[in-house]
């Protein structure tokens, strides 16, 4: 049986573990209402830029612009971005991701490597260890980030692919669902995806004015595009990340106020058993003269 | 088919939506000159060059600084794709006037100055200059 001053040395351990636990819940609730508002901020314009894309991409040649090319099979590589958090406490946020990052290698693999671009020092950390193709790392944006980031590893995507590289590029990524909902989404980069339309747009598509030419504006467009993908995958990742950990946080406050309950109930049976045992130990010996 | 009568004006950066408006008028700088568009405009796709846009509601102006990005015209619709935006009193002017002086020095010492260095103290410069001027609008309108 424990002692009683062990007891409660860990009933004050619980207790101060328990205040870090629900400072850091607030924290993230409160980085949460900001990521999220980004998050939502940024969607019309990753939306609005696709519906361009796709008046677009109709109107051009299928081999416009090198980053629509169906790769030839079996030249270069495919490039998984995977976008972990810094840092952790987050439930299974980032092993959620790095999961199904080992997956998509198993799967795509198949006896080609894949090479890997790191975003979130989980998952260099991660990949790093096991010895892995990495093309590209970058940890610690989250605290500042900024659309220049997101076109830096754009460019990085767009400059393996345009090379021969990379086949193909894909992401995978925490997307923000709602607060207590993150989806894994592992989405293709690179080449563009040819997006299809459901049911051709109302009458005969209108012919557009270019100015400049369209493959004019189809070279400062499809870069931009790809630049949007990464910057809007980079928000939705930090919400979901900020999302996951209030929810952890959350859990690992009410789970130890649960066990201060119990271990506070013990540590009084315990006391409660010492000072009978006293008081037998008086009165026997009360007794005994 | 009627003629549409008004614009609706969307203006989105990638942080946030800035506008969604009925205007009568828009102004935006495409790559290649100014574009006046008015309710009923062909169809037409754009870059945009940092610059000056402007668009009319009745009588009442607004203007905005713009750098890059794209426009679409649509008949009766206008959107905006622009890389940074931002309406002409939101515009911190001692910042621009920083970032001109900045850029200003730059260009002017030739030492160790590759093309691409000229190039973007240029458009900073550019941006810069329209930031203010569109910035002055704001404090002259009133």
């Amino acid at each position: 049986m424990p002692s009683l001053i062990d007891l409660r040395r860990r009933i004050r351990a619980v207790k101060s573990t328990q205040q870090i636990t629900k400072a850091m819940k607030m924290i993230a609730a409160s980085r949460l209402r900001r990521a999220q508002e980004r998050v939502i901020s940024a969607r019309p314009f990753a939306q609005r830029m696709r519906q361009v894309l796709n008046g677009l991409v109709s109107r051009v040649e299928q081999d416009a612009h090198p980053l629509l090319r169906i790769p030839v099979p079996g030249v270069g590589r495919p490039l998984l971005i995977v976008i972990t958090a810094d840092r952790g406490l987050c439930g299974s946020f980032n092993s959620n991701v790095i999961k199904a990052g080992g997956q998509f290698i198993a799967n795509e693999g198949q006896g080609r490597a894949i090479a890997l671009g790191l975003v979130g020092r989980k998952g260099r950390d991660f990949f790093r260890r096991r010895g892995f193709d990495v093309r590209y790392e970058r940890v610690g944006l989250f605290q500042h980030l900024s659309f220049a980031d997101a076109a830096e590893i754009a460019d990085v995507a767009i400059e393996e692919f345009t090379s021969g590289n990379a086949s193909s590029v894909h992401l995978v990524f925490n997307e923000f669902k709602s607060v207590m909902t993150q989806r894994i989404v592992v989405e293709p980069l690179l080449p563009i995806p040819r997006i299809e339309e459901k049911a051709p747009v109302a009458g005969p598509a209108v012919d557009y004015l270019y100015e400049p030419s369209p493959e004019g504006i189809f070279k400062d467009l499809l870069p931009r595009h790809v630049q949007v993908q990464v910057y809007r995958a980079l928000l939705e990742s930090n919400a979901a990340f900020f999302a996951a950990q209030m929810t952890a946080m959350d859990a690992a406050t009410r789970n130890s106020a649960e066990m201060l309950e119990s271990l506070t109930l013990y540590m009084n049976k315990v006391r409660q058993a010492a000072i009978t045992r006293e008081i037998i130990e008086v009165v026997s010996g009360a007794a005994a003269t | 088919m009627a003629l549409p009568t008004t614009l609706t004006l969307e203006i989105v950066t990638p942080d946030r939506a800035l506008a969604r408006e009925e205007v009568d008028e828009v102004v935006v700088p495409g790559s290649e000159g100014e574009l006046g568009i008015l309710p009923g405009h062909t169809p037409l796709l754009a870059t945009l060059k940092v610059g000056e846009l402007w668009y009319r509601q009745g009588r009442e102006t607004h203007h905005l600084s713009v750098a890059f990005g794209f426009v679409e015209v649509l008949p009766d619709r206008v959107t905006i794709l622009a890389h940074v935006a931002e309406r002409a009193q939101d515009i911190d002017i001692e910042r621009a006037e920083r970032a001109r002086r900045r850029a200003e020095e730059r260009l002017e010492k030739p030492s160790a100055q590759t093309d691409l260095d000229f190039e973007r103290a240029r458009i900073a410069m550019m941006k810069a200059l329209i930031r203010l001027q569109v910035a002055s609008r704001a404090r002259t309108r009133v």
